[in-house]
């Protein structure tokens, strides 16, 4: 297949080696990844923020990167961006009148998988030591992001996924259903909300006694790193695509 | 007949308005760990509670999207269900009253209790009348009000707000409310423990009086149905049956979004409420009642249909389905915001994910600082999940922060920190080369970050961010700059 990948921006400018463990993955598996270079961002941060004249070039400028024939799906890192292509984007141009523009964004969205959806539900993967080789020999725990979990009924995609990489020990997070308070602008504009949330969140983490907390989602786990960091905690974030793309010989360290 | 005129979107006023700007109200709430510990604990056990009777249920996906299609159906005829819920009303010997928003209701009530020559009034736990304010304006015409309801009367003795739209007392453990009761019910035994049967006994002692000697009491309504002009209460403790069924008049406020079209839809509300409530099969009273009855309960009986925005909010195509909500309190219940900030913090008497949506539908975006009501939310969208009319709470919070932008924009001299990085935002975001400029700067990031990796501080709004939260130095390359030198040259 050919894969297009959707870094997002965030990945791209702050987690580079997220989207190249992306690409390593799917290499793996035998398929030919490219990478649209007229990518931007999803426009999410503006759309959440009510900046939505502002969102439009963002969003079209997305809707204009992938709506070719040059791949057959698209791919990306991270439940939130990928979600916002699918809902949020047609939502926007129905709100600023552009009938047109939803239609492609519908289209767009519908060929747009995030990573665990593309491997489990596409690509057939249910033994990622098996399939893709993938080892990681310490002891982590997961955050399911709310984009993921709620608006791309994810499931148990991603943690199923982690729980068969080799050498791992996974730890359930205790309340690992609830927001660790990110929010986009929500984490400035109810700054403090968002950090007693957070609060709670790296206080659970630190109880599983892992050395890594793993996501779905940069944005997320930027803002859990950002708070584990702060409080001099032990525990690391790590993104799936990075513990997934770690192998014997490869081996990610924290 | 008076005849309102639907399609004329006049804003709410009452009790629905923010006072002060929503961070602000939960930074000074945040600090109350008491209340803090108190809302956890009861949301929490109440979540619990909610998601396994709702687990019992094989069909509860399908019947939120009944309940969901009942109401969209509802809303889009609400001009038709009124009118025919008015026919059927009256011809059973009921009064309807129209309030085109709170002090016209208010004074429609005043003026039915003084024609009673009551000074006193008891009254069935009501979200409509606590948004218009009855008991404030009531007191002011010489007309007491008693709430009987056991959370409603710890708040009223305690001289406080309601902070929950079920549990209006969520913010208070069983030791505060018993000493509310030491201090403040008249008779009270003063040896009253804080065991909670003990707390019900002395409150039923106290109001037992009440219920026998009041002539008039008013209501709020969870759903009125149009085919057979009935109104319906749904409560757990009985002193809303109490209130329905002994005075001699009974005088109902009810906001028109609760019309049903027929009977059978109760089949699926009633289904739907107890369990996203209070988390039971079925609530202990489910009290009904059509117009007048001859010698059986009050014989005067009268409904205030009250607008008070919510036309306006109808009329607003990408959040009227905020109208829907049949006021369970789910969303609040598992609302991690919420959780932590307590209804207080929401000014209006709509607190949690649907209050930050539905006050300023009802008011404006841009009445009092309920503008800053939208943004209590990190989108994580529990609620949305919890809804069991599936009200899409983050897509409304979303659409009404566009509306508080689009309502700023005009009124701003000068543009905010946030309109500068929203605007160069979509500049440096709206195209791959853009951003691919400018992350050549990403070395100065690492140069910032210094030595141990980290940014502690950042100047201006960003400045939230570092409050608890490190940056990591960013990458001395860009994934895009990678693409090009490692896969691209070769
Ligand atoms: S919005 Fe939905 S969950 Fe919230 S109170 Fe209304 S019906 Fe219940």
């Amino acid at each position: 297949m050919r894969i297009a990948l959707f870094a997002t921006c965030i990945v791209d400018a702050m987690y580079p080696e997220t989207a190249k463990s992306t690409v390593k993955i799917l290499e793996r598996l035998g398929h030919e990844v490219v990478f649209p270079k007229a990518q931007a961002c999803c426009g999410q941060m503006h759309i959440n923020s009510g900046y939505m004249s502002e969102a439009l070039p963002v969003v079209e400028n997305h809707i204009n990167a992938f709506d070719t024939d040059d791949y057959d799906v698209a791919v990306a890192p991270s439940g939130s961006c990928v979600a916002s292509v699918k809902h949020q984007h047609p939502r926007l141009a129905e709100r600023l009148g552009k009938p047109e523009l939803k239609e492609r964004a519908v289209a767009v969205g519908k060929r747009t998988y995030e990573l665990s959806q593309l491997l489990v539900d596409v690509l057939g993967i249910t033994d990622a030591a098996q399939q893709l080789g993938s080892y990681f020999p310490d002891t982590i725990t997961y955050h399911p992001s709310c984009h993921g979990m709620r608006s791309l009924q994810l499931g148990d995609r991603q943690l199923d996924l982690l729980k068969t990489v080799g050498g791992i020990n996974v730890e359930i997070l205790p309340e690992a259903d609830q927001c660790c308070g990110f929010g986009g602008t929500f984490s400035i504009k109810n700054a403090d909300v968002s950090s007693a949330m957070l609060e709670d969140k790296v206080k659970n983490i630190c109880s599983t006694g892992a050395s890594a907390c793993a996501g779905g989602d940069a944005s997320c786990l930027m803002h859990i790193g950002g708070g584990l960091s702060r409080t001099g905690a032990k525990p690391k974030t790590l993104h799936l695509a990075d513990i997934l793309a770690s192998t014997m010989e490869e081996t990610v360290t924290l | 007949m008076t005849q309102v005129f639907l399609g004329m979107p006049a804003p709410g006023h009452g009790n629905l308005f923010e006072e002060e700007p929503f961070p602000q109200a939960a930074h000074r709430e945040l600090g109350n760990t008491q209340m803090r510990k108190n809302l956890r604990h009861a949301t929490h056990t109440i979540r619990d509670k909610r998601l396994k009777v709702v687990g019992e249920l094989p069909d509860w996906d399908d019947l939120r999207d009944s309940g969901s299609a009942i109401k969209n159906n509802a809303m889009a005829n609400i001009e038709e269900l009124l009118l025919q819920f008015e026919k059927n009303f009256t011809a059973r010997g009921g009064i309807v009253h129209w309030a085109r928003d709170a002090s016209e209701a208010n004074k429609i009530v005043t003026e039915l209790v003084k024609a009673t020559g009551s000074t006193e009034v008891v009254k069935v736990k009501s979200m409509a009348t606590q948004e218009i304010g009855l008991n404030e304006h009531l007191e002011t015409e010489g007309i007491e009000a008693f709430e009987t309801d056991l959370a409603e009367l710890i708040v009223q003795l305690g001289h406080d707000k309601p902070s929950h739209i079920l549990v209006p007392a969520i913010h208070k453990n069983r030791t505060q409310v018993r000493d509310i009761f030491l201090k403040e019910m008249p008779g009270v035994d003063p040896t009253l423990t804080d065991e909670p049967a003990k707390l019900a006994e002395a409150a039923r002692s106290h109001l037992r009086k009440k219920f026998l000697a009041s002539k008039v009491a008013i209501s709020g309504a969870n759903f009125a149905l149009a085919d057979t002009g009935t109104l319906g209460v749904v409560e757990s403790e009985g002193n809303g049956r109490m209130c329905l069924t002994l005075p001699e008049t009974l005088i109902t406020v009810m906001g028109i979004e609760k019309v049903l079209p027929q009977w059978e839809d109760l089949e699926v509300f009633m289904q739907l409420l107890p369990r996203s409530s209070t988390g039971e099969r079925m609530n202990p009273y489910t009290s009904l009642w059509t117009g007048v009855t001859e010698d059986d309960g009050p014989q005067n009986v009268h409904i205030v249909l009250l607008d008070n925005g919510r036309t306006r909010a109808l009329s607003d195509r990408f959040g009227r389905t905020a109208l829907n909500c049949i006021r369970c309190s789910a969303c609040m219940n598992v609302c991690p915001v919420y959780e932590r900030t307590g209804g207080h913090a929401y000014g209006s008497t709509y607190p949690g994910p649907i209050g930050a949506i539905l006050s300023p539908l009802m008011t404006g975006i841009e009445a009092e600082d309920n503008g800053s009501l939208p943004y209590a939310s990190s989108l994580c969208g529990a609620c949305y999940d919890a809804c069991p009319v599936k009200i899409n709470i983050p897509e409304i919070l979303v659409h009404l922060r566009g509306e508080d932008v689009d309502a700023k924009r005009d009124t701003h001299k000068l543009p905010t920190q946030m309109d500068l990085l929203m605007k160069g935002g979509s500049w440096a975001l709206g195209k791959g080369k853009n951003i691919g400029l400018l992350e050549k700067a990403l070395p100065l990031g690492r140069l910032m970050a210094g030595k141990n990796k980290k940014i502690k501080k950042l100047p201006g709004i960003a400045a939230g961010w570092t409050q608890s939260r490190d940056v990591p130095a960013p990458p001395n390359k860009s994934f895009r700059d990678w693409w090009s030198d490692e896969k691209e040259s070769k």
